[in-house]
């Protein structure tokens, strides 16, 4: 009896660690993202716009180019990315959906 | 009636007939049909629909017109409109998919094991949503009555008519496949007139490529931002591709935009009518690529509408010779000016148009030298997109469309905003508060009432605007951003927030950010404070408030939070459940 509640205690807690680290990867991944998110944003479109703006891509001052373009462009890219990324982990932690 | 009215009759009832069709095709059987389209729509679908829900008479008709007239401030717009899809996808489509059950007061109701919760978010959620409803109908009105030449209320009441049939009866399930349809108009109707001016100013085909291209006319070597720089300067005003706003302010309008559009129901919600979890992330994605379309296109359409202008006005060398005598204005000028969006006063009694900035003290002496008296044209910023193909002299059918595209792109975003309300008054008001037992039956009929009711409520607020109805896109944003975004935030990545935390920062997040702007706007009272730089909290404006308010209420709820008990078991498996996709179910039919 208290052999077998004991088994099922440590199969609960290595179900609970699987998920954890499924989690923490997701959050990894997720961080990651949001890094590249505020950087081409916040970063390149609003705090060094001034400075990227000494730089030309064909006729856009760079900081405007990211402001108005770059930075959606980049948005785009980061979703299917994630997208991508995380039915990969999925499968590699096995919470898949059928 | 011309061969234009004619014209734009045609395209607009074809357009109409479509929907109708849509409607009947499609009609809701189940509240699941109701509610979220049975969760069986396909992402791109999805994506789509979600486009046109998300891009409304504003995005439109508005944001192009403001952009050409605030240069690189305008980017707060752009950027704050497609980054909230960054975090729509990452923290919280996945989750709510996962989590499914037809409402975002459910999900914060649920979590935080509260009803109070669920009413505060139900008040949040009806608040945002009639704010943002009325300009729509508005936007429905003004184009009924410049293109169709019917009075505002005409022009309302078939609007209302049409959404009457397709959102009442359809439910979600008929709005998403009238959204599909309606994307499709609108962004054909959006980017036809952007090709043509790009082609006829530089010669490229992509508005993306043109506004980094050479003018045509500039003898191949200068770069139309350059060009469009100079001659903004030339006529007093900052340079088109730099800023006037504090940077601070800058960043808290674009994240509190991006925050906003990340906690606005109306969005949300759609994301709960895809079939898998996975969908639900890719569908984001689908929908960003569908609103970039026109987001990129946008700052082109602004910056050409802006010099097409400025040319028009200033034929010679800009600012040196004379400008445009009103004798020998255009057509277009005519139409508009009827209009009352465009106006001019003869100020200094030449006869000719002086369009410049007069509120900048460094060119007064330039402009007295000039003999002007004062800037003689006020221009509307909506005509930039609205009279855009008539001064580009692009071909009738190209007005006619675009016409079709304003009314999908009101008409589909209104339809999108009154689901929500409908929801929120069937599903979280009647059936779990007031009427338990309520049958499913007695559940969508209770839906369809409130739908009807929500059309007439917004129909009258769009017959009679209350007076701040232009400043109400801050508080929509805003209450969003700090009320309901944290609030699911927190539901989903931390165990510990419980009921006392979610409902006290809620309410702090909430009456925080309606103050701000109360004092600074003066809705409903005069203003207690000028709206200016000097006297806001930290350099930002009412605008970009929404992100203290947010940041307030993670505080509040965190300390409030730590000091009471933690939330029951099965709500730590209701969390852990929703952050892995295993389970979510498949497309079903009650």
């Amino acid at each position: 009896m208290s052999q077998q509640s004991s088994q099922q205690s440590s199969q609960q807690s290595q179900h609970q660690d699987r998920r954890d680290a499924y989690w923490n990867a997701n959050k990894r991944i997720m961080a990651g993202c949001l890094i590249v998110w505020f950087v081409v944003s916040f970063g390149f479109g609003i705090v060094l716009a001034e400075p990227l703006d000494n730089f030309q891509l064909f006729g856009y001052p760079l900081g405007f180019w990211f402001a108005q373009q770059g930075s959606i462009y980049t948005f785009l890219i980061l979703i299917f990315f994630y997208a991508w990324r995380m039915n990969k982990l999925d499968r590699e932690h096995d919470v898949h959906e059928e | 009636m011309d061969n234009l009215q004619i014209l734009t009759y045609i395209v607009v009832g074809f357009t109409f007939v479509v929907y109708i069709g849509i409607a009947i095709w499609s009609r809701a059987h189940t509240t699941g049909d109701f509610y979220v389209a049975g969760k069986g729509v396909h992402p791109i679908a999805n994506g789509m629909a979600t486009a046109a829900d998300w891009m409304s008479a504003a995005s439109f008709i508005s944001m192009a017109g403001l952009i050409a007239f605030l240069g690189y401030d305008g980017s707060v717009y752009l950027m704050g409109w497609t980054g909230g899809y960054v975090l729509l996808a990452l923290l919280l489509a996945p989750y709510l998919r996962k989590y499914g059950k037809f409402t975002v007061p459910s999900f914060i109701a649920d979590r935080y094991y509260s009803k109070t919760a669920r009413v505060v978010a139900v008040i949040c959620l009806i608040f945002i949503s009639f704010t943002y409803v009325a300009g729509q109908m508005r936007g429905v009105g003004i184009v009924f009555s410049r293109f169709l030449e019917v009075d505002i209320l005409t022009g309302l009441l078939v609007g209302m008519g049409i959404v009457f049939i397709y959102a009442v009866l359809g439910g979600m399930k008929g709005i998403t496949y009238t959204q599909v349809a309606q994307y499709c108009v609108l962004i054909f109707a959006y980017t036809v007139p952007a090709v043509f001016i790009s082609i006829q100013l530089t010669g490229n085909p992509l508005p993306q490529l043109g506004l980094g291209s050479t003018v045509t006319d500039g003898g191949g070597s200068m770069y139309l931002l350059q060009k469009l720089d100079l001659i903004v300067q030339d006529l007093g005003f900052g340079a088109y591709t730099d800023g006037s706003k504090a940077m601070i302010d800058v960043a808290a309008i674009t994240l509190a935009l991006m925050v906003g559009t990340a906690g606005l129901p109306h969005v949300i919600v759609r994301f709960f009518t895809v079939p898998k979890v996975s969908d639900a992330r890719k569908s984001a994605g689908w929908a960003l690529l569908f609103i970039a379309l026109l987001y990129t296109t946008a700052p082109a359409v602004g910056a050409m509408a802006r010099m097409n202008l400025i040319e028009t006005i200033w034929p010679g060398e800009v600012a040196e010779s004379q400008p445009l005598a009103y004798e020998d204005r255009p057509e277009w000028f005519r139409t508009w000016e009827n209009t009352g969006l465009l106006d001019f006063t003869d100020k200094n009694g030449d006869g000719m148009i002086q369009y410049y900035n007069d509120g900048n003290p460094d060119f007064a002496p330039t402009a007295e030298a000039n003999g002007w008296e004062g800037n003689e044209l006020m221009v509307d910023r909506d005509i930039m997109v609205l009279a855009n193909p008539e001064i580009a002299n692009l071909p009738n059918w190209v007005i006619a469309l675009v016409a079709a595209g304003g009314i999908a792109a009101a008409l589909s975003t209104a339809a999108g905003l009154l689901l929500v309300i409908s929801s929120a008054v069937s599903h979280d008001l009647v059936k779990n508060i007031f009427a338990p037992n309520m049958s499913d039956r007695g559940e969508l009929l209770t839906g369809r009432i409130a739908a009807a009711v929500a059309i007439c409520v917004a129909g009258y607020l769009g017959y009679n605007p209350p007076g701040f109805v232009a400043q109400v896109v801050a508080f929509a944003f805003g209450l969003a951003a700090a009320s309901l975004f944290p609030a699911i935030i927190m539901g989903i990545f931390s165990t510990r927030i419980n009921r006392e935390g979610a409902i006290a920062g809620m309410l702090t997040g909430l009456i925080f950010t309606f103050g701000y702007i109360l004092y600074f706007k003066g809705i409903f009272i005069t203003p207690l404070a000028e709206n200016i730089p000097a006297n806001w909290l930290f350099g930002i404006s009412p605008e970009g408030i929404g992100v203290v308010g947010m940041l307030l209420n993670f505080g509040v709820a965190f300390t409030v939070s730590r000091f009471t008990a933690a939330p029951p078991v099965h709500i730590r498996e209701l969390i852990e459940d929703i952050r892995v996709p295993r389970g979510a179910g498949g497309a079903h039919s009650h």
